[in-house]
């Protein structure tokens, strides 16, 4: 818990990744915006769920990379493997749910607002980008023990990611027009998945620390 | 203990058996499906290999940081690797009985999606072990990832195509594969032939690399 309180400090007095990632949504979006305009619902959609993926390596490759090697000797000392990736997933989680706010809110001011509920579709982005973060801590938990770069990260990420994906592009229709049977169905699974990659973080997680 | 010779006459056997009944048996006269029906003894049973392979290597990766024993490590790689050579000769069966059934080789087909994801995370559980030259962490961070990487991957794999539409087989009205509906005259072939065939024949591949990685991490050793 107080690894949590340490990196959210941190972030709070540092606020390099809330406003780089801001500044790296806030262009991608205008790109977007200068290059379609106001797209129609589908790929409004579509080109949301891409920029949830791209904020989400960004933001969460910086959690693991930004810890030096004596730093994390530091934290093996005075913290369990457990607490430290809970610590790291609940950070990511907090910080991917902020950003899939913001980054909705630039969207629906440049690129128009397609959506016919949008509390539904900002329960489900924050739910997609809860999911999202949860993949790419750990992923980069990997990567960084393998003492490689973000790029690595997104190697093993994107395909990892693309059921989650279409997962939520198929639950986020609700949000858009008359809601079709099945998707209560497809929320659970995909709450049911994150609530395994936890599971299986918390389990594998100590394999990775020790060295 | 593998060693013996029987099992590998058995697998000769049994592909002989498959692919003579497969090219030569009796098979029912569908509609649409015509003879590719006969597609069944090898991409379905190359499909089951690939998944028996995956889930072996997945076990292995567990015991291997359960043991931290190298040679454990060894299987759990080499048995990854006849998975993706399954999952690749499973993907082109598919697509040529694609191409006469649905009339295209590739149409964006959910299952068709979900194998090649299956296959892109596996070669990048390579890329990611190729990107180390420490043994012990190699191993273990691939461990990591490969069990990783089949708990997120299978249950998709399994679970979304059944809710999205799907031209494939097995779903969506069209004439599934299970038990109750395959002929008679295939099951004797499907079954008892093709796939435990194919997956003998899996092993067989897998044990021959095996001894072969053991072979020259053994002679590395003692050039030491």
């Amino acid at each position: 818990m107080a690894l949590f309180k340490k990196d959210v400090l941190l972030e709070v007095r540092q606020q390099y990744t809330f406003y780089g990632v801001l500044l790296y949504v806030a262009s991608t979006i205008f790109v977007l915006y200068l290059a379609m305009g106001q797209p129609e619902a589908a790929v409004w959609k579509g080109l949301f769920w891409m920029m949830q993926l791209f904020i989400c390596v960004n933001a969460v490759a910086k959690s693991f990379l930004q810890e030096g090697k004596e730093r994390l000797l530091y934290f093996y000392s005075i913290a369990g493997a457990r607490d430290f990736i809970l610590s790291k997933l609940l950070f990511n989680a907090l910080l991917m749910v902020v950003m899939s706010l913001v980054s909705m809110v630039l969207f629906l001011l440049m690129l128009g607002d397609p959506t016919s509920d949008a509390v539904a579709f900002l329960l489900i982005s924050s739910l997609g980008g809860v999911s999202l973060s949860l993949v790419f801590t750990f992923l980069a938990a990997i990567a960084a023990r393998a003492q490689q770069s973000a790029a690595l990260m997104a190697i093993l990420g994107f395909p990892l990611v693309i059921p989650q994906l279409l997962l939520l592009n198929k639950i986020s229709t609700i949000a858009f027009a008359e809601v079709q049977g099945g998707l209560a169905g497809m929320i659970v699974l995909l709450a049911a998945l994150d609530v395994m990659i936890v599971v299986l973080a918390i389990i594998l997680f100590p394999f990775l620390w020790k060295d | 203990m593998l060693r013996q010779n029987w099992w590998k006459i058995l697998c000769a056997a049994l592909l002989l058996y498959t692919i003579i009944m497969g090219f030569l048996g009796p098979v029912p006269a569908l509609p649409i499906l015509d003879e590719t029906i006969r597609n069944l003894y090898f991409h379905v049973a190359m499909w089951m290999a690939m998944m028996i392979a995956f889930i072996v290597s997945v076990i292995y990766s567990v015991k291997y940081l359960r043991s931290n024993s190298l040679v454990h490590d060894i299987y759990s790689l080499e048995y990854a690797r006849t998975g993706i050579v399954f999952g690749v000769l499973g993907l082109v069966t598919g697509s040529v009985w694609a191409r006469w059934t649905w009339g295209a080789f590739w149409s964006n087909d959910p299952k068709q999606l979900g194998a090649v994801i299956a296959l892109l995370i596996y070669l990048a559980y390579f890329v990611l072990r190729n990107s180390m030259t420490d043994l012990d962490k190699r191993a273990r961070i691939g461990a990591v990832y490969n069990i990783f990487a089949f708990a997120m991957l299978f249950p998709t794999i399994w679970i979304i195509p059944r809710m999205v539409e799907s031209l494939h087989p097995g779903g969506m009205g069209n004439p599934a594969f299970d038990t109750k509906d395959i002929d008679a005259r295939m099951r004797i072939v499907f079954w008892p032939g093709a796939v435990p065939g194919w997956t003998l024949l899996g092993v067989w591949i897998t044990t021959l690399r095996i001894r072969l990685r053991l072979l020259e991490e053994k002679r590395t050793h003692s050039n030491v």
